[in-house]
């Protein structure tokens, strides 16, 4: 059973979500609420979630209360891949041997977890899941750092970005390494849908969400997600700070089918400077000191090479 | 529908045999697992049970040990039955996933072949694994051969799976001396284990969707206290009626009998060995002997690790004058844990027979009846004496001089 929810409109979109309540514990403006909406808003099915240790996890399940009206379960930080593929397995197991409680119900399986846990502790769970092939959809809320826990890096956390455990200083500009390309990577899995989304730009995002969950087999999408308290802007600009992220091309969306079909879905009318993404920021405010001058200019560089890299994979089709 | 599979009276089974054809005749929803010697052929064994059709539930082949519990708790949540087996640095690295598979009250059934833990590797048995898992909030079962790891697999689904108790279950077996050493196996047929075993009965299944719950909740100063307490208390007051109540069914049903503590020649020893495992067999060989020179020896098989027999094993060693706690984990840096256990058990006594402590067959190595006998002069001694004669702990059958610590002079 595939039943899409069909939204007409934003608002309405925005107020129909019936089963993740707002009633949780994020931060105001945080877009991790905002891409679990939106996710769970893309389909009328059954579903049966998991969540990573993270600031998702802990602020929706605080005992007694739960913000989760689906089935959810959460393991530990590096499992949520597996949690849900365990749940699949078993209704696979209870469909043969006819014992499942409402048998005309079929359910989509859905696991969420930030980029430490998945792009970091957890991605030997996830290339499992998906090498195994269960028919499940994995979401990485990706704020490229570990928030829950105070801003750590992760290998997600992009050059120049001041964390916790990466800071800016004197003598640093702070994140060293380049971002882990997890969408070629579980692209490479032979994953049939891996795709890149931000709830800023809903439409495409639920399109996308909708293909993840009605393709067969394990499917990925990474979300960018903007972080109000680690990325240091104001609660209220989390949508245009995710906007400025897809229009500078800092976050391409894009999906990639079957591993190898890649095709943009939005082309920015008017691509803004890297620069005025970055400076949007205040885990990138050192960078506009003289003295890191070319840590901003390769950071332009960068961006360009991986859209025109994007665009000649989309027409090479391999 | 899974074909059955015909069995005879007795089969010639090694305990990982015991342990897998236990597990088929569960019919179990679904196992994960990940192999490790010396439990790997209890996966082998289950996957070639499936390739000939005689399994219908799923069997997932994961990539890690820590995947294997993850995904027994994701498919025990979402509400069937589940099971899974490992050793050694396996179990090491599923600690995280074990109290997290108790805390959520989950039945899951996990074989454990035990093993050494490395540094320096070793693949022979050893309790070191199983004392890692003693804090986790699992029921603890403990074969002593072949045919208890058969019968107590299945009687462990029966306990763990039971409402009033939600918690999952180990069956420990010794790594080789019983998981590779076959023995004639009394069976049952597929439809009198399945019977015994019965049907999976769901509780607060995920996949129930007029019921959505919520699983591995956060709970800090506030809550967290209770629910542990709560699974304390359940463990301390519920489980051994419970399994009690199972071993009786299993003797009506085999005349089989297991305790939660297993007497050999106690009602009227004067002095005992408390072991685990294949050492309790040995024990009883060497007690034999003793028995035909007039030595009034016993032995103390601890069927039940956890819950801890405390008052069961206070009410068999009441006679006793002198009693060894037999440890084979390397206690790096204090008594042995069998012995600090027994100890808790001997302060609340008020005739309490005098205590030492062996450390044996570490990475394997054999504990003989020459062994044990050579154990219960030293005994006898304590007896005479009414106190320890010898260091409080000795090191039995390691090289080089004499090992022992904690001298009473
Ligand atoms: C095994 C383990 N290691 C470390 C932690 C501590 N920890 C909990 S959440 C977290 C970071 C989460 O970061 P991420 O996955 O990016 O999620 P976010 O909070 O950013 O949404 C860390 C380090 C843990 N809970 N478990
Ligand atoms: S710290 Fe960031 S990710 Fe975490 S709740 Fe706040 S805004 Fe959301
Ligand atoms: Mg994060």
């Amino acid at each position: 059973m595939v039943e899409n929810k069909k939204t007409k409109n934003l608002k309405e979109f925005s107020t129909s979500a019936d089963r993740f309540e707002g009633a949780n514990l994020l931060c105001p403006g945080c877009a991790h609420s905002i891409i679990v909406r939106e996710v769970l808003n893309a389909t009328n099915d059954d579903l049966i979630l998991s969540a990573a240790t993270g600031c998702l996890e802990v602020c929706t399940a605080v005992y007694p209360y739960t913000s989760w009206d689906a089935s959810w379960i959460h393991i530990g930080f590096e499992n949520a891949a597996t949690a849900v593929a365990g749940a699949e397995a078993m209704y696979k197991a209870l469909k043969r041997k006819n014992r499942l409680l409402q048998p005309e119900r079929v359910p989509k399986f859905v696991a969420f977890g930030g980029d430490g846990a998945s792009y970091d502790i957890g991605f030997q769970w996830i290339s499992g899941a998906f090498e195994r092939g269960h028919d499940m959809m994995y979401v990485v809320l990706d704020n490229e750092v570990y928030a829950n826990t105070g801003g750590q890096r992760s290998s997600s956390t992009p050059i120049g970005a001041s964390a916790t455990t990466s800071p800016a200083g004197r003598v640093s500009y702070g994140e060293k390494k380049e971002k882990k390309d997890m969408m070629a990577i579980m692209a490479a899995h032979g994953s049939p849908y891996v795709a890149q989304v931000s709830p800023s730009k809903w439409k495409d995002m639920v399109k996308k969400i909708q293909r993840g969950l009605n393709t067969e087999g394990p499917t990925f999408i990474n979300a960018v997600s903007a972080c109000t308290t680690e990325w240091k802007f104001a609660p209220e600009d989390t949508i245009a700070i995710a906007d400025l992220a897809v229009d500078s091309l800092v976050f391409p969306l894009y999906e990639i089918i079957d591993g190898h079909e890649l095709n943009i879905t939005y082309r920015p009318k008017n691509v803004i400077p890297v620069k005025e993404y970055l400076a949007a920021q205040g885990r990138f405010k050192h960078l506009f000191k003289p003295e890191f001058k070319h840590i901003l200019d390769e950071w332009q560089v960068r961006v360009d090479k991986k859209w025109e890299q994007l665009q000649r994979r989309e027409e090479a089709r391999i | 529908m899974a074909e059955k599979m015909e069995l005879r009276d007795v089969e010639v089974w090694d305990g990982n045999m015991a342990a897998a054809q236990a597990l088929r005749q569960a019919q179990i929803d679904v196992v994960a697992a990940y192999p490790i010697t010396p439990s790997t052929p209890i996966v082998e064994n289950y996957a070639n049970f499936l390739a000939n059709g005689y399994i219908d539930g799923e069997f997932v082949m994961v990539e890690s040990e820590h995947a294997a519990m993850s995904g027994c708790i994701g498919a025990s949540a979402a509400g069937g039955r589940v099971s899974t087996a490992t050793s050694s640095q396996g179990f090491a690295l599923m600690v995280e996933t074990l109290y997290q598979a108790s805390g959520m009250r989950l039945p899951i059934v996990l074989n454990v072949v035990n093993r050494a833990l490395a540094s320096p590797l070793n693949v022979n048995g050893d309790h070191s694994d199983m004392y890692l898992g003693r804090d986790s909030g699992w029921i603890q079962i403990c074969a002593f051969n072949a045919q208890d790891a058969y019968d107590l697999a299945l009687c462990a689904f029966r306990i763990g799976e039971d409402h009033g108790i939600r918690l999952p279950v180990m069956v420990h077996q010794d790594g080789f001396m019983t998981s590779h050493t076959a023995m004639g196996v009394r069976t049952l047929t597929d439809d009198v284990a399945y019977n015994f075993v019965g049907e999976f009965k769901p509780f607060n299944a995920m996949l129930d969707f007029e019921k959505p719950v919520s699983y591995g909740v956060q709970t800090e100063e506030d809550w967290h206290f209770e629910h542990k307490a709560r699974q304390h208390n359940d463990l301390m007051t519920k489980v051994h009626p419970k399994i009690k109540e199972v071993f009786a069914d299993f003797k009506k049903l085999t005349g089989r009998t297991f305790n939660l503590v297993e007497g050999y020649h106690m009602e009227d020893a004067e002095v005992a060995v408390v072991a685990i495992g294949t050492a309790v067999k040995t024990a009883q060989v060497a007690v034999e002997k003793l028995r035909a020179e007039g030595v009034k020896a016993g032995v103390v098989g601890i069927r039940v690790l956890r819950p801890f027999p405390f008052n069961e094993i206070k009410a068999m060693i009441k006679n006793l004058k002198a009693v060894a706690a037999m440890d084979r984990s390397s206690p790096n840096g204090t008594v042995g844990a069998l012995y600090n256990e027994l100890a808790g058990v001997i302060v609340q006594m008020d005739k309490a027979p005098v205590m030492n402590n062996y450390v044996y067959g570490l990475g394997g190595r054999d504990i003989t009846i020459a062994h044990f006998m050579a154990i219960f002069e030293d005994l006898k001694a304590n007896a005479k004496a009414g106190k320890v004669q010898q260091p409080l702990q000795q090191f039995i059958n390691v090289r080089g001089p004499k090992l022992s610590f904690l001298s009473q002079e």
